[in-house]
């Protein structure tokens, strides 16, 4: 009798817990989405990371006032990893350890997200870089996938530019950071296979003030028909500057790294007519009405700017663009299942992001071509669609 | 071919000053107190910073310098106060590791002020290029060749004609027997921050027209003002004027003549090459060691 009751006990109790145990599962559905991201906000490459953070957080807010996505709200985890290989994989491990996120949009610069790329993918967690370099996605990772157009893309269509011109002997002048490199290395594969011929190669190091005795070098080759300067930051107004201080007369080239409104003021004057790759977001204005990005890119420029009351950088269209990429996959998923929104995410198909529009594969974890960019020229201090 | 070897040279005398202001400010506070600054960089970047910043207020130029320097040198002074002072009994690699850890503090509170940025800062007389021989220079680079010569002059009547200056050189000899003879030698190291934040300010100063300026301006800055200091003997503030025009003009050189790749690391080279055939610089005096 005793037993029988202790018995029933332990099956109120069990009961109980139960459905204390179902209470606590349907609160779940609710759950939030967590989106972890780490980000360049200080540091070296600050000048990026700071946009792309102010973008992230601004848009998880947007999409929480409108009810979130498949109805529970989204949180975003984002650490600083102050432009710092280490650092970032520190907050890559704690983002998929201990905060356990579902997806991760982040990783400023390429040092950053190769330092990571082997724990998300021993981890399976889908994660959208916003750095620039093709080593990312080439070969192609299967959890890793970007937003930012590549060097290889932006040398493609300089040459392009070049070659419409009718200048085939390029004098190539680099910085000595990650990304200056790598765009190097990309305008030297693609020149023979463009008919473009480097006729000089030169570098300067991280810091350096002062450029002209390599721009002098470069002006006394024989034969050369444009200069191609890859970098970014200070050196590319300093470059700007030094040209127009040699008379220099050749066609002037730089690439998507200089496409801020800074690179024209801190040029002084001196970048007048110079001719860059950007994304469209840079001439938004300019853009016809029926160019598909138009829509997308004047609202992101609209809300950044009426909220942060600073001009916009091409920068914080990344993480916009990483954002919805994920946000649209978990969507299309139904739930936020690793391996499912994965899936979705290389399905992405003609998704109108600020920086193009994105058609990917697996065999393509970016999913832009020489399309998503516009050329432009420097003219009376500001950018110019050229057509 | 004179026109590109005069390039060059106007390109590395140039580049070669500020290395050679950057690097008297590590001699001055090494003598003082055998400390070597790494923050001494950061101060050419807060006076360019701070012109930016004044210019854009609408200050006239002259005023908006003299105001820059000023807090410059107010910053290198509030180091010495609050980093260096507390610690003085600590043990001089402390103290060099303290100035390493206020270079990242003021880089991190100069990107709270003034932005990640970079901020270009108009030239004072115009940036219409002199031709000279077929090379073309920036009248900037005149301000900075002339700029460095005068202060050159001013410290060498400093350290040898004042009692003030004849005080800093004491202190740097024996700071014991100097604190015997009356000298009050923690004023000495005020003021050798002090001065020092004033030579990295005007260096930066000169340069912001033509670098540009961003928190990280004074990162290499300070390390190749570092090596101009090493390189013409610590301690010996004309060593530092000449190793930093070595350093420059070698890397402009290399940079025309070898190859941009190697520029550095020839800057880098003859510092070592230097530094085994003289391990105390091109000017330093031996160091002797008493048992």
């Amino acid at each position: 009798m005793r037993n029988h009751f202790r018995r029933n006990i332990a099956t109120a109790a069990v009961a109980a817990l139960t459905a204390l145990g179902l209470a606590v599962g349907g609160t779940q559905a609710a759950e939030p989405i967590k989106i972890g991201s780490f980000l360049a906000v200080t540091g070296g490459a600050s000048f990026l990371g700071d946009p792309e953070m102010k973008t992230l957080e601004m848009y998880v807010e947007k999409i929480n006032e409108s009810g979130g996505v498949l109805g529970r709200p989204v949180t975003l985890i984002a650490y600083d990893s102050a432009t710092d290989a280490k650092k970032a994989l520190t907050f890559v491990k704690r983002l998929i350890e201990q905060d356990q996120v579902d997806i991760i949009v982040g990783g400023t610069t390429t040092g950053e997200t190769m330092a990571v790329i082997k724990e998300v993918e021993a981890a399976g967690m889908p994660f959208i870089s916003l750095a620039g370099a093709g080593v990312i996605i080439d070969p192609v990772k299967k959890w890793v996938f970007k937003t930012p157009h590549t060097d290889r893309l932006a040398v493609d269509k300089v040459f392009r530019d070049m070659t419409a011109r009718n200048l085939a002997k390029v004098g190539l002048f680099s910085g000595a950071g990650g990304f200056d490199q790598s765009c190097r290395k990309n305008a030297l594969e693609l020149a023979p296979t463009m008919g473009i011929e480097i006729v000089a190669d030169e570098t300067h190091g991280k810091g350096d003030t002062d450029m002209t005795p390599q721009l002098t070098k470069i002006k006394n080759t024989e034969g050369v028909e444009a200069l191609l300067y890859c970098g970014f930051g200070a050196p590319t107004s300093i470059v700007a500057k030094n040209y127009k201080q040699l008379g220099m007369t050749i066609p002037h080239y730089q690439t998507h790294g200089s496409a801020s409104a800074k690179f024209i003021e801190g040029a002084e004057g001196a970048a007048e007519g110079v001719r860059l790759p950007a994304a469209a977001l840079l001439v938004v204005d300019q853009l016809s009405d029926d160019h598909p990005q138009k829509a997308v890119a004047s609202a992101y420029k609209e809300a950044y700017e009426g909220r942060f009351k600073d001009s916009i950088s091409t920068f914080g269209g990344h993480a916009y663009d990483g954002l919805y990429l994920a946000v649209e996959a978990i969507e299309r998923a139904g739930s936020t299942d690793k391996e499912a929104v994965r899936a979705e995410i290389e399905k992405t198909d003609k998704f109108i992001g600020v920086d193009g529009i994105f058609t990917m594969s697996p065999e393509d974890h970016m999913g832009l071509d020489h399309d998503s960019f516009v050329m432009v020229e420097v003219e009376n201090g500001t950018w110019k669609l050229l057509e | 071919m004179v026109a590109e070897l005069l390039q060059f040279l106007f390109s590395g005398v140039t580049v070669g000053a500020t290395y050679a202001l950057v690097g008297l400010g590590f001699a001055i506070i090494y003598n003082a107190s055998q400390v070597i600054n790494f923050a001494q960089g950061e101060f050419v970047m807060i006076a360019g910073m701070s012109t930016v910043t004044l210019l854009n207020a609408g200050i006239p130029m002259p005023v908006a310098i003299l105001i820059a320097v000023a807090i410059t040198i107010a910053a290198g002074l509030l180091l010495e106060k609050l980093a260096i002072e507390p610690a003085r009994d600590a043990s001089v690699v402390t103290l060099i590791i303290i100035t390493i850890g206020a270079s990242i503090f003021l880089r991190g509170a100069a990107e709270l002020i003034w932005g990640r940025g970079f901020h270009s800062m108009p030239a004072f007389s115009g940036s219409d290029p002199i031709i000279i021989g077929g090379a073309a220079m920036l009248p900037q680079s005149l301000w900075v060749a002339g700029a460095t010569i005068v202060i050159i002059a001013v410290m060498r009547w400093f350290f040898t004609r004042t009692l003030l200056g004849k005080a800093m050189l004491a202190t740097s000899y024996n700071p014991l027997v100097a604190r015997l003879m009356g000298i009050n030698t923690r004023f000495i190291l005020s003021l050798s921050f002090g001065m020092a934040a004033m030579l990295g300010g005007i260096a930066g100063i000169l340069i912001a027209p033509i670098s540009l300026t961003y928190p990280e301006v004074g990162v290499m800055l300070g390390l190749k003002g570092f090596c101009a200091a090493i390189l013409g003997g610590l301690g010996n503030p004309m060593g530092a004027i000449a190793g930093g025009l070595i350093v420059g003009i070698s890397e402009a050189l290399t940079a025309g003549y070898v190859s941009s790749a190697y520029k550095d690391a020839v800057a880098f080279v003859i510092i070592l090459v230097v530094l085994v055939v003289m391990p105390n610089g091109l000017f330093g005096i031996r160091g002797t060691e008493r048992v």
